[in-house]
């Protein structure tokens, strides 16, 4: 409970230095001004511009970090990343080529990012299960390397093949970032995100379950294979509206639930909600390094998760090689 | 009569021969059977088929009269607690959080766990004696300490009836008699209990029947006293052994040196 009230307030922290850092510097006290006065001096930018920003970063932060959790728990691997497993890169190809097929909005390239991370889902989960035998968690991780590579190397020939005015948008938008953030991307994400975020926070006992195996779970009154199929497809929905709405960022489903397992152990009723707001709150200053620390160039906020998510993969995968 | 199986027969895709073939099984309400044969013989696929976790190719199982298909997991799951043979888990989960996993069947999806949870777990605990483990880290534990809490979340679903595969693999002999003995005293009070074991000489001691199983079959069952003979077993274990007794007549396996 008292870890809960202190990832609050760090959110808030976090959400506050989101405002506050950007081209120009606004002071805390000015930020509060705008959000409660439409006619301060800096309402605009901070109602209009970084609010939002910081909201969807927050949002989509917060989602990857249960999409990742979730599935670190389905395929009881604690090595498990929507990016990693190939669903970002599957959601993100098809998504490119929606753009290129000239079907942009709110409504095609989130539904056509849903389909892409669907069939690599399945791809992955495919190439990783040998007729019988059980699935092999670090194999499943090798499989999505090797989808996420193809779907990149379908994604590098797409956008060869497109127009110019299509290439620099969807090239862009693949880099992952908030630079386009806006009210409707905010409304879009959480009209895909929301409905699977309640499903699997509410599902905390059913992937405390699944994380044991097959047969313990069933055998403790589990149907595991409805569950699974329910958690695989929340955790793709999810995925697939972060891809839509920022580009593919990698990693943010690996940082944020390792830290609160360490911190409060690994029951999915307690670690969820922790997750979700640590996880937000990560890439709420994650953004806001990527646009200060080379200013005026705004560095791919994917660039600096995998600055930190990389060395941790590392030094996970080797401990679990141990 | 509370598990009836009839000639039950499963097939894993792909593989030439079958790895069940018409075998039968009943236990009554309190009995221990056990059932034994060499590796690979389809002990364990007869467990998993008794509780629905493999396609059957033929054949029918019933609990407590009422057809397998019919019991839904969660409801199954109040009636048989199972402990399977191998178990890994990615996570750091304290023992008292893996034994309440027991308690997922009697739960509401959402309800707090109430004070009949606490009880039931407080409960299994005292029976396994790891009240004083309730908050290690399972990865700590040791073999015995491990598969004594398994045994524990199992009690916590209060089942009549308990499966156990291989409990004793990878466990010494003074942890392989622990854990017969407190199976043995839970039956005693009333549990009946199906183990699955390639350990004869254990179970003779404490099993009330035994069901021998080689490829797939049902090679004999009854008392282990009529089940250990020198020659089936030699047979079914491809090796030649003899047979001595204990001084209270329990039957003993004595493998031969010197394959002839």
């Amino acid at each position: 409970m008292k870890t809960i009230v202190w990832l609050l307030v760090a959110a808030l922290a976090a959400v506050a230095a989101g405002l506050a850092i950007g081209a120009t510097a606004i002071s805390p006290a000015e930020i509060g001004g705008a959000l409660l006065d439409p006619d301060s001096p800096h309402a605009p930018i901070v109602r209009q511009i970084r609010l939002p920003r910081v909201a969807l970063a927050f949002l989509v932060g917060g989602g990857l970090g249960v999409a990742g959790a979730v599935l670190q728990a389905l395929v009881r691997n604690p090595l498990a990343d929507p990016y990693l497993l190939g669903i970002s890169g599957g959601a993100g190809l098809a998504a490119v080529l929606a753009m290129a097929l000239g079907l942009a909005g709110p409504v095609a390239v989130p539904a056509a990012a849903f389909a892409g991370a669907l069939l690599a889902v399945l791809l992955v989960y495919r190439l990783s299960t040998v007729a019988g035998r059980p699935l092999d968690p670090r194999v499943l991780v090798l499989a999505g390397v090797v989808v996420s590579t193809f779907t990149g190397a379908l994604m590098t020939a797409v956008l060869t093949l497109s127009a110019a005015e299509t290439l620099r948008n969807a090239f862009l938008w693949l880099l992952g970032g908030f630079s386009a953030a806006s009210w409707p991307a905010v409304a879009v994400f959480l009209g895909y995100a929301a409905v699977p975020l309640v499903l699997l926070i509410g599902s905390s006992r059913t992937l405390d379950l699944l994380s044991l195996g097959e047969e313990p779970a069933q055998s403790l009154g589990l149907d595991a294979p409805r569950a699974r199929r329910l958690v695989y497809l929340s955790a793709s929905l999810l995925t697939a509206a972060s891809v839509a709405v920022s580009g593919v960022v990698g990693f943010v489903g690996l940082i944020a639930p390792h830290a609160m397992r360490w911190l409060l152990g690994p029951v999915h009723r307690r670690l969820l909600p922790a997750v979700f707001l640590a996880s937000g709150s990560f890439l709420v200053l994650a953004d806001a390094a990527a646009r200060s620390v080379v200013r005026p160039v705004e560095l791919p906020v994917g660039v600096v998760t995998a600055l930190v998510g990389v060395p941790l993969f590392a030094v996970l995968l080797h401990r679990s090689l141990r | 009569m509370i598990l009836q199986a009839r000639s039950l027969s499963v097939r894993y895709p792909g593989a030439p021969a079958p790895a069940l073939m018409d075998v039968d099984l009943e236990l009554r309400e309190g009995e221990l059977v056990v059932v034994g044969g060499p590796n690979g013989c389809g002990k364990t696929t007869l467990l998993r088929a008794l509780l629905g976790l493999v396609a059957l190719e033929r054949g029918e199982v019933a609990f407590q009269g009422v057809p397998l298909p019919a019991w839904r997991r969660r409801e199954l799951a109040r009636l048989v607690g199972l402990v399977p043979q191998r178990e890994e888990t990615p996570f750091s989960w304290r023992v008292e959080e893996m034994v309440g996993f027991g308690r997922y069947a009697r739960r509401g999806p959402l309800s707090p766990m109430g004070a009949e949870d606490h009880g039931a777990i407080e409960r299994a605990l005292e029976r396994c004696d790891l009240t004083g483990f309730r908050g290690r880290r399972v990865e700590t534990l040791s073999g015995g300490e491990w598969q004594r809490v398994r045994i524990a979340r199992a009690l916590a679903q209060e089942p009549k009836l308990l499966f156990l595969d291989e409990p004793t693999v990878s466990l010494d002999l003074g942890h392989e008699m622990a854990l017969f003995e407190l199976v043995s005293r839970l039956v005693g009070d009333g549990l009946s209990a199906l183990i699955v074991t390639h350990h004869l000489n254990l179970a003779a001691r404490f099993g009330g029947r035994m069901l021998l199983l080689a490829e797939g079959r049902a090679v004999a069952s009854g008392p282990p006293a009529e089940v250990m003979e020198a020659e089936r077993l030699s047979r079914v274990f491809r090796w030649p052994v003899t047979i001595v007794s204990l001084p209270d007549g329990t039957p003993q396996i004595v493998p031969l040196r010197d394959y002839p």
